[in-house]
């Protein structure tokens, strides 16, 4: 019997046992008179179904985490003297054993033993179900009568049906930390083995890169000699140029839309108009970059063709701007809730003093939005150093530090997409060097994330 | 007296010549006004341009994809080369690993058959000099159709022995040739058709035996790489689908208990306040980020599959999970305490009031908030590419287990193809499907605000 049965039984047994709890607890208080008693019926029932199901899960889980290696353990152990493998080479051992007994084809024929091992394991892990649905079965049953004997108007059904909640939305909340936590501890890890390989100082101040291909065979002493050159710099201002081009056309546009429908549109076209820019934020990042690449690469490439400037198709240019139009509802829409936070009482004092309407938002409501502001593009800066997809496609992967735009660059992001999806050894520097790169820009965009949040919300509580 | 009367002649002649001043620097403040709504309204329109330009841009490429050139051929299901066995049956007393070998050698040798000798017939029918030219032949009608013709006689043998006039699809070159993607006044070493096709393509197009067909080849299919004309996104559907199961399944239960424990019962801590920047904070944490984290821990510790809709899964819950936790608080906190205080009032516990009274009341917002996030899911890329998703997989996955890849991955394993001519507007295609998916879940999201929002 499988996990997923068990799981679906045990849901059965908990609309069972719910009806029990529910049936009894009326049966006591007699009648439809529940008010005798300390919870509602239904508080019963689900008191009764969770003591019926849960520590049946739990056994489950705990099986399930020990049941596997003391099965391996026996049938190490039952393998004859003569060929017990030695203890690294177990687990290819029993994997081959676990591959027969399952009847997937193996390589090479199968010695007697390995096939006696194999029908062994078949056996213990049936046993081992058999055992986990019996231990299960009485648990559960145990757990069942239990609770159902407990049923009286003093018990308090309702505190432990709410204590186990609040411990399930607690569980909940949670994942989100445990998420960072993963984050940081997986990408720490691997890039501290990078720096086995790399010296931090090389890597953080590097002014070439050329990772080369991890060559597999070669002897781990002689990795170092020919491992090619892991140089940060390139990427990061590769990066940053990209980003910077993407700020130049967003932060104008975003900006004077922003205004445009905050302070100047009418209710009707701001309500049409506000979703339609807003679309442009939904589309997927790798629509843009096939935009990028087949239409606004080559139109800028005429363009400068035809001012006789020599513009690669995928260039920083194409991917910035590119870019820009993507974060343009990013900024337009946070500083348009920023603009309309600011309070009337300030422009009417304005334009009052016969101030003009531009003259109200340029030397008033702007200045006051300004922190806001510079929060909401502090956060569409960080948007643009981790975009991916964008650059991938269109920024010409090439690293080099170079600050002029018409040029092929490499970026960050990119570098992370391709060291990882080569054919290089994971536990190469070729393809560690990943996560140390995905460290970098995991600490730059917290740190501007952070600085803009903290902004922002000092902002918020400003005006409220 | 009189330094009275001096102060106000005084006081007014500074007034006229201020008044003098601002009369005189109006008409400049009021150009300035102008240029700045001027300005204004000139971003609106640019931004609403850049809109429009996308989308016409994407379309105009994408939607003659929808139709691709196929040719008429009357396919006559030969007995001669059609020698096929009894389907086999699983028997009562047959286990189910001998019913599966036996399945398997049937299928194999059904695979044998020349079902190209069918075609090749067929079309020797329509071009009378096509013996003559065998090599060009065997090009005409695209490698794929040979497998649908074989899944047809699988799954229907009584077809063998009859005629049936079928449209199949042409090679992705003469697909190029005849929409006019190449620059037919390429000289013949440049083309990728020889002279005697583009003559033959020419003139069965104008009998009308070539035809341009909507295809659902586009739908019907998985990607394929030998058979370009007939690849398509059945795969990559498949496997953004059980990724969107996996997403709905974990990522919205579990962002809406976070969000109730965090704005209904959390104390109001350090720790509580911790939590709440780390969520802000995952909420903009960068996508491919996410992918490292797959990468590492699901692939590399926990020994999940690679390339799996179950690990892409995975971390796109993660990834949408601060979202639909963020959108669950506000909904939360925009109901007003005294549905909360009324309940409570009545002698309610806390949770009581919290499922019982507020939590139905959110559901519209809830809603809203985590179809967005999974529509968000089901656009992004970047970190399906580092778990591996973006391996060529010519099968359409029947679990979550399974390789696959993703609609958003399949865009890009497409606008890398080397064919650019047929790939560019097949691409755009992809894109439009993508897009109409996430559209039409988005604006669920919006129907369902606006038919269920209630204004406090």
């Amino acid at each position: 019997m499988n996990n997923l049965s068990l799981i679906l039984m045990l849901l059965v047994l908990m609309a069972i046992a719910y009806q029990f709890g529910m049936t009894r607890s009326r049966s006591i208080a007699g009648g439809n008179n529940s008010s005798s008693m300390h919870s509602r019926p239904h508080h019963y029932g689900m008191m009764v179904g969770l003591w019926a199901v849960l520590p049946p899960l739990a056994v489950m889980l705990v099986w399930n985490w020990l049941a596997p290696s003391v099965i391996d353990g026996m049938v190490i152990a039952s393998i004859p003297a003569e060929f017990k493998p030695e203890l690294e080479q177990a687990a290819i051992v029993m994997r081959r054993i676990s591959n027969l007994a399952a009847n997937f084809g193996i390589v090479a024929e199968a010695a007697d033993w390995e096939l006696n091992a194999a029908s062994y394991l078949t056996g213990l892990k049936q046993q081992s179900a058999l055992m986990l649905t019996a231990l299960m079965f009485v648990v559960a049953s145990l757990g069942l009568l239990l609770s159902f004997r407990k049923i009286q108007p003093s018990l308090r059904a309702r505190h432990q049906v709410e204590r186990v909640t609040m411990g399930l939305l607690l569980l909940c909340s949670t994942v989100a930390i445990l998420t960072t936590v993963g984050i940081v501890l997986s990408m720490v890890g691997e890039t501290l083995k990078f720096f086995t390989f790399v010296k931090p100082s090389e890597f953080f101040f590097g002014t070439t890169w050329n990772p080369r291909f991890s060559t597999a065979g070669v002897a781990d002493g002689s990795l170092t000699g020919s491992q090619g050159s892991f140089g940060l710099l390139p990427l990061l201002s590769g990066t940053m140029l990209v980003a910077l081009i993407a700020m130049i056309v967003a932060i104008p546009l975003g900006l004077m839309v922003a205004i445009y429908l905050a302070e100047y549109a009418p209710s009707k076209v701001r309500n049409t108009v506000k979703p339609v820019i807003e679309i442009l934020a939904g589309i997927p990042t790798i629509v843009y970059g096939f935009f990028a690449l087949v239409t606004v690469g080559p139109f800028l490439s005429d363009i400068g063709a035809s001012m006789g400037l020599t513009i690669r198709a995928t260039s920083a240019l194409t991917a910035g701007v590119v870019m820009g139009i993507m974060i343009v509802p990013f900024i337009s829409s946070l500083s348009d809730d920023i603009l309309t936070q600011v309070p009337k009482t300030l422009r009417d004092g304005s334009l009052g003093l016969g101030a003009t309407k531009s003259e109200t938002i340029r030397k008033v409501v702007l200045p006051a939005a300004l922190p806001g502001i510079v929060g909401a593009v502090l956060l569409a800066v960080s948007r643009a150093i981790g975009e991916t997809m964008i650059v991938v496609l269109a920024a010409g992967n090439s690293p080099s530090v170079t600050a002029n735009p018409f040029e092929a660059v490499s970026t960050v992001t990119v570098t992370i997409v391709n060291q990882l999806t080569g054919d290089n050894d994971f536990a190469s520097p070729q393809s560690l060097v990943a996560f140390a790169l995905g460290l970098t820009l995991f600490v730059i965009t917290l740190l501007l994330n952070v600085v803009a949040l903290v902004i922002v919300r000092k902002y918020r509580e400003q005006y409220e | 007296m009189t330094t009275e009367v001096k102060n106000l002649k005084g006081s007014s002649l500074a007034r006229s010549k201020v008044q003098q001043q601002v009369i005189n620097s109006l008409q400049k403040r009021h150009r300035q006004e102008k240029l700045f709504r001027g300005a204004g309204v000139t971003a609106v329109a640019i931004s609403l341009l850049l809109v429009v330009l996308l989308f016409v841009n994407i379309f105009s490429k994408g939607l003659p994809a929808f139709w691709q050139h196929a040719i008429k051929v009357d396919i006559y299901f030969d007995p001669a080369v059609v020698q096929i066995a009894e389907k086999p049956v699983q028997q009562a007393d047959e286990s189910d690993n001998d019913f599966r070998q036996r399945d398997l050698e049937w299928r194999s040798s059904v695979g044998m058959i020349n079902f190209n000798r069918l075609i090749l017939d067929g079309l020797n029918k329509v071009i009378p000099d096509g013996q003559a030219h065998r090599r060009d032949l065997q090009r005409v009608v695209t490698s794929g159709e040979r497998f649908a013709i074989r899944d047809m006689v699988i799954n229907d043998p009584s077809v063998i022995g009859t005629t049936k006039s079928l449209y199949l699809l042409t090679d992705a070159n003469i697909d190029v040739w005849l929409k006019g993607n190449i620059d037919r006044s390429l000289s013949d070493a440049q083309q990728q058709l020889s002279p005697k096709m583009r003559e033959w393509v020419e003139s069965l197009k104008a009998q009308g035996i070539i035809q341009n067909r909507f295809s659902f080849a586009l739908f019907m299919n998985p990607d394929s790489r030998s058979s370009l004309a007939s690849a398509g996104l059945a795969g990559a559907f498949m496997g953004s689908l059980y990724m969107m199961l996996v997403v709905i399944v974990l990522a919205i239960p579990m962002g809406v208990a976070a969000a109730i424990y965090l704005e209904e019962f959390a104390p109001k801590n350090k720790l509580t306040d911790l939590v709440e920047v780390n969520i802000n904070n995952l909420a903009a944490v960068p996508s491919i980020v996410f992918g490292l984290l797959g990468a590492s821990i699901f692939i590399g510790w926990f020994n999940l599959p690679m390339s799996a809709p179950v690990v892409g899964g995975l971390v796109l819950t993660l990834m949408t999970l601060p979202t639909v936790i963020i959108a669950t608080r506000s909904t939360l906190k925009a109901i007003p305490p005294s549905i909360r205080q009324a309940a409570l009032g009545l002698g309610a516990s806390k949770s009581q009031a919290v499922f019982h009274h507020v939590l139905p009341l959110a559901i519209p917002g809830i809603l809203t908030g985590s179809i967005i996030g999974v529509a968000q899911a089901l656009g992004e890329s970047a970190p399906l590419l580092l778990i591996g998703m973006k391996s060529f997989v010519a099968s359409v996955p029947t679990s979550a287990m399974e390789q696959s890849t993703a609609l958003p991955v399949q865009i890009y394993l497409w606008q890398g193809n080397e064919l650019r001519n047929f790939f560019e507007a097949r691409t755009s295609a992809a894109i439009i499907v993508l897009l109409a998916l996430m559209l039409s879940l988005n604006s669920l999201a919006i129907w369902l605000r606006k038919r269920y929002e209630v204004r406090w």
